[in-house]
């Protein structure tokens, strides 16, 4: 199987090509083409105008419409990827087979993907506040209030610099043809399987293929994009983050941080939350950013660590079509035993225990590959530099720290589920600016509202609302297909 | 890589390669007989010679005996004096010196009289007249400072009855900006050299031929584009570019998409050795990039990456040694940092050939590379 590059309608066969091995067998999956760094500026220069036109010569409904019927495609029927048919089940052992996911946790992530395309119309709605999509195809519109409106597109296609360990992400940018925005993708290297497939159900359902391109290749690639796109959105370290902090055209997805947090009048029923506690550490293999990594408490810490590590502390290895598997491989040699030395470095700080100790030895290496078995640590405070890891696997820091501190010391937290009564406390939450998603209950922070935003609103990102005003009897100015026609 | 089974470029034929072979043992010799008398040698190798266990004048009666010397460690051009590299065979000549890497640290550093010179007049055969015309003004839009890639371009334009145009790149600034992480203004950085360039070649100059890098060549493609034009029609005829990121794929993209019809050839070069040309790239040779060294004033071998003395097979993949035979430098079996595939002699260039050059795999992770 071979994973040309696409572009914006035209796929393109690199003389250059990376070998796709299973992470186990080191058996080839799959061949993708590379490219390079000047074709993505050279396509943005020529195709990004199109890609726009392209999705504003169709009607915003139909668009939606496309979308779901993509999404059935995708999840349910049988779409032709680098060139030979692949049905659900078959993208489920590619999926697995290159990035060591287990199955099941490669078919739960599907179904968050069809989820929300299937109801992209409701998301969209939630999003944009109730605003028409036809203010967004044309540039402004009357909202309901009968006050001019006006949204201007920040660029005609998002760059996106796909990750290759986590496939939940992919979520983030499923909306964007229903905002009338091109993709350019680069896919992970380990992980080009849910862009191709989402790419080719797309096109199946009648997206244009002018409006998506997949752009496969080394780092030089990714930084085009960044370069280039008016938006763009990249996944990667705190170091990446740091990178492209204060730049306006491109969004950072890093480490999220997320945390639960007991308030001091719910502590001493914590045992009532410890399977809520145990999701957000374990769901999905802990790779993702809504992933705890965290629990403050003032007291029970220690009781709430061994909780925790004797509900998830035995997990096994498991092949990764068991239907029982849960944990992900790290499929890059010498990185699952790298990981564990920093947490062992990490543990013999003062005031740090690790709870899962008694379970057996966490790191376990293969012949190709490595895991990490769920560890739980507990700190007695949130000095210890471990306190403030995260890592991608089941990982969490018990914490224990006074209410009234806690707020100061949690540092930046994409998502905190909140455990309190306490309205004063609340406030003190819903006013805290270093905490993105906030939930209140018993709430895991792995599940996400869809109807929400997720790190800032996409619309804000893709477009700006801004003044436009029309004189008094002056007739409608512009007119969609006359606009873009004249811009490409 | 081109396959070894059957070339689709003119290979040498044995008598060709047989001749060079005799051409490289006997001017071997000659090296030794300068490079090790008290009377022309420098005194590093002079003093070197008093810790060897042969005489080289002696025992070094081809080129092959030249495996009797340790691997030559590059940490010795680092560091003063540099004049224990001159030659007193060349005393009184004026020398340049030359530097390599230096982004942190000592550079390396190469004594040079007219090396770079004669490097580049050989160079000049191998251009094809209708590409690179004769008297032709040129543009240098590359890396100048300590290196001698300035100096050599202007003296190919001058040789070739041309003016050279300089556009300069510090590649150590450029280095030091990717490890801050500053992408921003590594961008501007680029952009402001991509901008000279153009402000000189719409000036009238009737710039016809360039050097340039790579990625400057991308940059500056693209730039052409978006004022609506291209690198051809601003009047470039003739490119000529090097770096280990020329692969087939990136040549081929080049050429069907970046140079309108421009000519480029690839160059494989350094400090140490000179300039390696390569043979014509074609779309039926796969965009094969194969250098061959400007022999016998250097020697390009690939080996076995654990046994350092011993060739690989034709298509099989080693490590670069480059051996270096000028009056003014000598460099025995000095393992670079680059690995590719051993390539069969072709017939402009009867001995082997390197290609699908890249960074050596061990050290890869540790390199920079296609950074201007």
């Amino acid at each position: 199987m071979h994973l040309q590059a696409l572009r914006f309608g035209k796929p393109y066969e690199s003389l250059e090509r990376e070998t796709l091995v299973h992470f186990l067998t080191g058996e080839p999956v799959a061949e993708v083409s590379q490219v390079g760094g000047a074709m993505v500026g050279r396509d943005l220069a020529k195709s990004a105008k199109a890609a726009r036109a392209a999705l504003m010569a169709m009607d915003p409904e139909d668009v939606v419409e496309r979308l779901q019927t993509a999404g059935n495609l995708y999840a349910l029927g049988t779409v032709e990827v680098g060139g030979v048919p692949q049905s659900p089940e078959d993208f489920v052992h590619h999926q697995s087979a290159t990035t060591g996911l287990p199955e099941n946790l490669c078919r739960a992530n599907m179904k968050k993907n069809l989820f929300v395309l299937s109801n992209m119309d409701r998301m969209l709605d939630a999003l944009s506040r109730g605003l028409s999509p036809e203010i967004l195809w044309k540039g402004y519109g009357r909202e309901h209030r009968d006050v001019i409106v006006s949204y201007q597109a920040q660029s005609p296609v998002l760059g996106l610099v796909l990750p290759s360990n986590s496939p939940g992400v992919h979520t983030l940018w499923l909306p964007v043809i229903a905002l009338g925005v091109g993709l350019m993708l680069k896919p992970g290297s380990q992980e080009p399987w849910t862009p191709y497939r989402m790419a080719a159900a797309m096109i199946e359902a009648g997206i244009p293929a002018e409006a998506i391109g997949l752009y496969p290749g080394p780092t030089d690639v990714g930084a085009a994009m960044l370069n280039g796109c008016g938006r763009s959105m990249i996944f990667g370290s705190a170091k990446t983050v740091a990178q492209y902090a204060g730049d306006p055209r491109v969004q950072v997805h890093g480490p999220g941080f997320s945390k639960i947090i007991l308030g001091d009048d719910c502590v001493d029923d914590w045992e009532k939350y410890l399977d809520v506690m145990v999701e957000s550490v374990a769901a999905n293999s802990g790779r993702g950013c809504i992933n705890t990594s965290a629990i403050y408490a003032s007291r029970h810490t220690r009781e709430i660590a061994a909780a925790i590590a004797e509900r998830i502390g035995p997990t096994e290895v498991k092949p990764p079509d068991d239907p029982e598997a849960t944990l992900a491989a790290f499929t890059v040699p010498g990185v699952a035993k790298a990981v564990w030395g920093q947490i062992e470095a990490g543990l013999s700080a003062e005031g740090v225990t690790h709870a899962t100790a008694d379970y057996g030895p966490r790191l376990e290496e293969g012949d190709r590959c490595g895991w990490l078995r769920p560890t739980v640590v507990h700190c007695s405070s949130p000095d210890p530099e471990i306190a403030k890891a995260e890592y991608m696997f089941p990982y969490v820091n018990v914490v224990e720290c006074p209410q009234e501190a806690m707020l100061e010391r949690i540092g930046p937290t994409l998502v905190a589920s909140v455990l309190t009564d306490d309205v004063a406390f609340q406030q003190k939450l819903i006013d805290c600016t270093h905490v993105d998603r906030l939930n209140f209950g018993p709430i895991p922070t792995t599940k996400l509202d869809w109807l929400q935003p997720h790190e800032g609103n996409i619309i804000d990102f893709l477009y700006r609302s801004r003044a436009l005003q029309v004189a008094e009897g002056a007739g409608e100015p512009g007119q969609v297909a006359a606009a873009h026609a004249a811009t490409t | 890589m081109a396959t070894t089974d059957q070339p689709v470029f003119e290979v040498a034929d044995d008598a060709a390669v047989t001749a060079a072979r005799e051409a490289l043992d006997a001017h071997t010799v000659e090296m030794m007989a300068w490079h090790f008398h008290p009377s022309t040698g420098c005194p590093f190798w002079l003093e070197y010679a008093q810790s060897l266990p042969f005489d080289p004048i002696k025992e070094v009666q081809c080129y092959d005996d030249l495996k009797k010397f340790p691997p030559f460690e590059d940490e010795w051009l680092r560091g003063g004096p540099v004049r224990r590299w001159a030659p007193k065979g060349l005393e009184g000549q004026p020398l340049y010196v030359f530097e390599t890497g230096g982004t942190t640290g000592i550079p390396k550093s190469r004594v040079n009289s007219r090396d770079f010179r004669t490097d580049y007049e050989m160079f000049s055969e191998t251009l094809p007249e209708e590409h690179f015309p004769k008297g032709a003004n040129w543009l240098m839009l590359g890396p100048s400072g300590p290196r001698r890639l300035r100096l050599a371009i202007e003296h190919l334009a001058q040789y070739r009855g041309g003016i050279c145009f300089c556009v300069d790149l510090d590649p150590r600034w450029v280095v030091k900006l990717i490890k801050k992480g500053w992408m921003e203004h590594l961008e501007a950085y680029k952009q402001h050299c991509i901008d000279q360039a153009i402000t000189v070649l719409e000036a009238g100059h009737d710039i016809r031929c360039m050097f340039t890098t790579p990625k400057l060549l991308e940059s500056l493609a693209l730039g052409l584009e978006k004022k609506g034009t291209t690198i051809h029609k601003a009047g470039i005829t003739g490119i000529f570019s090097g770096g280990t990121e020329f692969t087939p794929q990136w040549t081929r993209f080049a050429t069907e998409e970046l140079l309108d019809g421009a000519y480029m050839t690839p160059t494989y070069g350094n400090t140490l050795m000179g300039l390696a040309a390569s043979r014509p790239v074609t779309p039926a040779d796969g965009y094969t990039i194969a250098y061959y060294a400007p022999q016998p004033r250097a020697v390009i071998e690939l080996v076995d990456f654990d046994d350092t003395n011993s060739v690989v097979p034709y298509g099989g993949t080693g490590r670069v040694k480059l051996t270096t035979l000028t009056k003014e430098t000598f460099v025995p079996g000095f393992l670079e940092r680059d690995e590719g595939e051993r390539e069969k002699p072709y017939a402009k260039y009867p001995w082997d050939g390197v290609s699908g050059v890249r960074p050596f795999h061990k050290l890869a992770s540790a390199t920079t590379v296609g950074v201007y």
